[in-house]
């Protein structure tokens, strides 16, 4: 028995019309006979037959819009048993590879012999191999349909969604439940996909009118990102209230003559990465990554900071941040923030990162726990600097300008002490300054 | 932008008026010679005699003449395999039908719709007309009013049927069908600029926007079919 399955024919195509069955149930079909039809956008595609048999379940009917990768359809493969790989090599494209993303090059034979295969037919991607073990799939359980039944990143997709959501009263499915080989983690997410998740949607709420809008490219990479960020990284949060009396009076002092002399605001972000720069070479693991078990160490601080755009945001990089002054800094926030919204990033400008910063506080957001940029271990989260009543040592009442700013890292690489020795430090270069600006 | 590593061509025939029947008879032969890897990619230009053409997904009742009145005005009426609703060619339309294997390109059937507006769009500017898109509205569009007209159909990722542009189109025809099913105006370039441009010269604009949309190499092909 082998899954029909919506194919996605776009990158920012998350679903298709079904409008015709060139065959019905019961119909013998062959490898690559156009099957049915589906309609996106004024474009009709006739998709073929992945596999000879017996067309033996029409499971959504003509007219209706499904998801990508929503099994369609149930062919028997006659005679052939169900345990018979589908056929070999030499066939032409299975409907599974029409989807955009190229299927898993071919790989090279000596990957193949280093090693060592779990009773697979033919040897796995890189790709597939690593997302069977982030998902804890037995990739015994998973039917290949690539050539010579090789398992795809296709074949796992539809593992995943088989197994987060079980297809709703569908026949018996072929592939035996995932036994607990290993102890799933508890609510599983699909696997990143280069698209939006596959796995069937939720219902609609009832009755409700909805209009349907494609993600953006830059959306479903974002969603991609944090996803992908959630199931690495094992987050923790840290919030220190820092006193930024002194900072906001240098900055009134200044900010003045910055403008009429550069032609930018000075704001409170250049003192905050400076200060970062600072905590991060006396606490240099915030600025590593990890790497299966091992720790890599940046030799150069490259901040990245985030900038929201009318629809999504994206993350410029400030490249050896630590070897520049306040006014340095602010110029290359505003440089690189003016080109994100319009759109003229270099590639080379967003990628290269080693820590992060964000700054919600221009939001109005007092404190937020981000999520971490991939594959840095920790990103400052800024909140807004506001006057607040403060009561001081002698035990007096005084009007001080507070922010708080949190560190959220990834445990694990950063214990909590390491954490807040780092905050400490930052919080001690912002509330005692003494650098001029200009 | 898109990048190749070697070149690759497409063969530009202007067929001039052919019949519609005709011209899907092409079609299909060069669907199954690009799907067998004989050719390269193709666009035909075309124009048809008059003609009304509805899609698998079209809606009869968007046709609102029946079939004797359409016989006794000399319009025939084909139900044909592309997507879209219902249409009208006829002369004064560029009709252009590109069989294309989207492997090489994108394999993304959303992205190569996007990419026919932009070539429109782009070519209707070099005529100094402003034209754009309507959003949720496949199509070329001229404040409000529809110029170009597109309509695909795709197997194994071969490309067929494409779009028609409204040049010198006497627009009085489109008063038998709701176009593409929706109730608004229709415009031609005769009736933006209030002059005709020279065929010649919009191919030539097309075809460069094309190459430009497609990152392929355009060669006019003589040879006959």
């Amino acid at each position: 028995m082998m899954d029909v399955v919506m194919p996605q024919m776009g990158e920012s195509i998350v679903e298709g019309t079904l409008t015709k069955w060139l065959k019905k149930a019961g119909d013998r079909v062959e490898r690559d006979e156009p099957l049915f039809e589906i309609s996106t956008d004024k474009v009709d595609t006739e998709i073929p037959s992945p596999a000879a048999g017996t067309l033996s379940a029409v499971l959504v009917e003509e007219g209706k819009t499904v998801a990508i990768n929503t099994v369609v359809a149930r062919i028997d493969e006659a005679g052939t048993g169900a345990a018979a790989a589908p056929a070999p090599a030499a066939a032409p494209e299975p409907v599974a590879q029409a989807a955009p993303a190229p299927p898993p090059p071919p790989e090279p034979e000596a990957e193949a012999v280093e090693v060592p295969q779990e009773e697979t037919a033919g040897p796995l991607s890189p790709l597939v191999r690593r997302m069977a073990r982030e998902n804890n799939i037995d990739l015994k359980q998973v039917r290949g349909s690539g050539a010579g039944g090789r398992i795809t990143k296709q074949d796992l997709e539809a593992h995943l969604a088989k197994r987060a959501a079980p297809a709703p009263a569908a026949p018996a499915p072929v592939a035996p439940a995932p036994v607990a080989a290993a102890p799933a983690p508890p609510p599983v997410m699909p696997p990143p996909p280069v698209a939006p998740p596959p796995s069937t949607p939720l219902p609609r709420a009832e009755a409700a009118k909805v209009r349907i809008e494609p993600m953006s490219v830059m959306r479903a990479r974002i969603a991609e990102h944090m996803l992908a960020s959630k199931r690495t990284s094992a987050h923790v949060t840290t919030m220190h209230k820092v006193d930024m009396t002194r900072v906001a009076k240098i900055r009134a002092r200044n900010k003045a003559e910055v403008q009429t002399r550069y032609g930018f605001s000075l704001t409170y972000l250049p003192f905050i990465t400076r200060a970062t720069c600072e905590a991060l070479r006396a606490f240099p693991l915030a600025n590593a990554s990890v790497e299966g078990t091992n720790i890599i160490h940046h030799n150069e601080i490259n901040i990245g900071i985030a900038v929201a755009l009318d629809a999504g945001l994206i993350v410029p990089v400030i490249r050896n941040a630590d070897q520049k002054n306040v006014l340095g800094l602010q110029y290359a926030i505003v440089d690189l923030a003016t080109r994100a919204r319009s759109r003229q990033l270099k590639p080379d400008e967003v990628q290269g990162g080693t820590f992060s910063i964000t700054n919600f506080g221009s939001f109005g957001s007092l404190f937020g726990t981000p999520i971490i940029n991939q594959p840095q271990v920790a990103i400052l989260g800024v909140g807004a600097v506001e006057k607040t009543p403060v009561v001081t040592d002698d035990d007096a009442i005084a009007i001080r300008s507070i922010a708080l700013i949190g560190l959220t890292f990834d445990h694990r690489l950063i214990d909590g002490a390491y954490a807040d020795q780092f905050m400490n430090k930052l919080k001690a270069a912002l509330e005692n300054w003494s650098e001029e600006v200009l | 932008m898109h990048s190749t590593a070697a070149t690759r061509t497409c063969e530009l025939r202007d067929l001039g008026r052919i019949d519609y029947g005709r011209a899907l008879e092409l079609q299909h032969a060069l669907v199954e010679k690009r799907k067998q890897g004989l050719v390269p990619d193709q666009f035909l230009i075309v124009e048809h005699p008059h003609v009304i053409t509805i899609g698998r997904n079209g809606k009869p009742d968007h046709l609102l003449a029946s079939e004797d009145v359409l016989r006794r005005a000399g319009i025939s009426f084909f139900p044909t395999d592309r997507g879209g609703d219902i249409t009208y060619h006829g002369p004064g339309q560029l009709v252009g039908y590109p069989i294309l294997d989207l492997r090489e390109w994108k394999r993304d059937v959303v992205a190569y719709v996007r990419s026919i507006e932009q070539a429109l769009i782009d070519t209707l500017a070099d005529f100094g007309i402003a034209a754009g898109r309507e959003t949720g509205m496949t199509g070329v569009w001229v404040e409000g009013r529809k110029i170009a007209a597109i309509g695909v159909h795709i197997s194994r990722w071969i490309t067929s049927h494409g779009f028609a542009l409204n040049v010198t189109t006497d627009l009085r025809y489109f008063q038998y069908i709701v176009p593409c099913g929706l109730a608004k105006p229709v415009t031609s370039i005769a009736a933006e600029l209030g002059a005709e441009p020279k065929r010649a010269e919009l191919i030539a604009s097309l075809a460069r926007h094309f190459a430009e949309q497609f990152g392929f190499e355009i060669s006019v092909a003589e040879e006959a079919l």
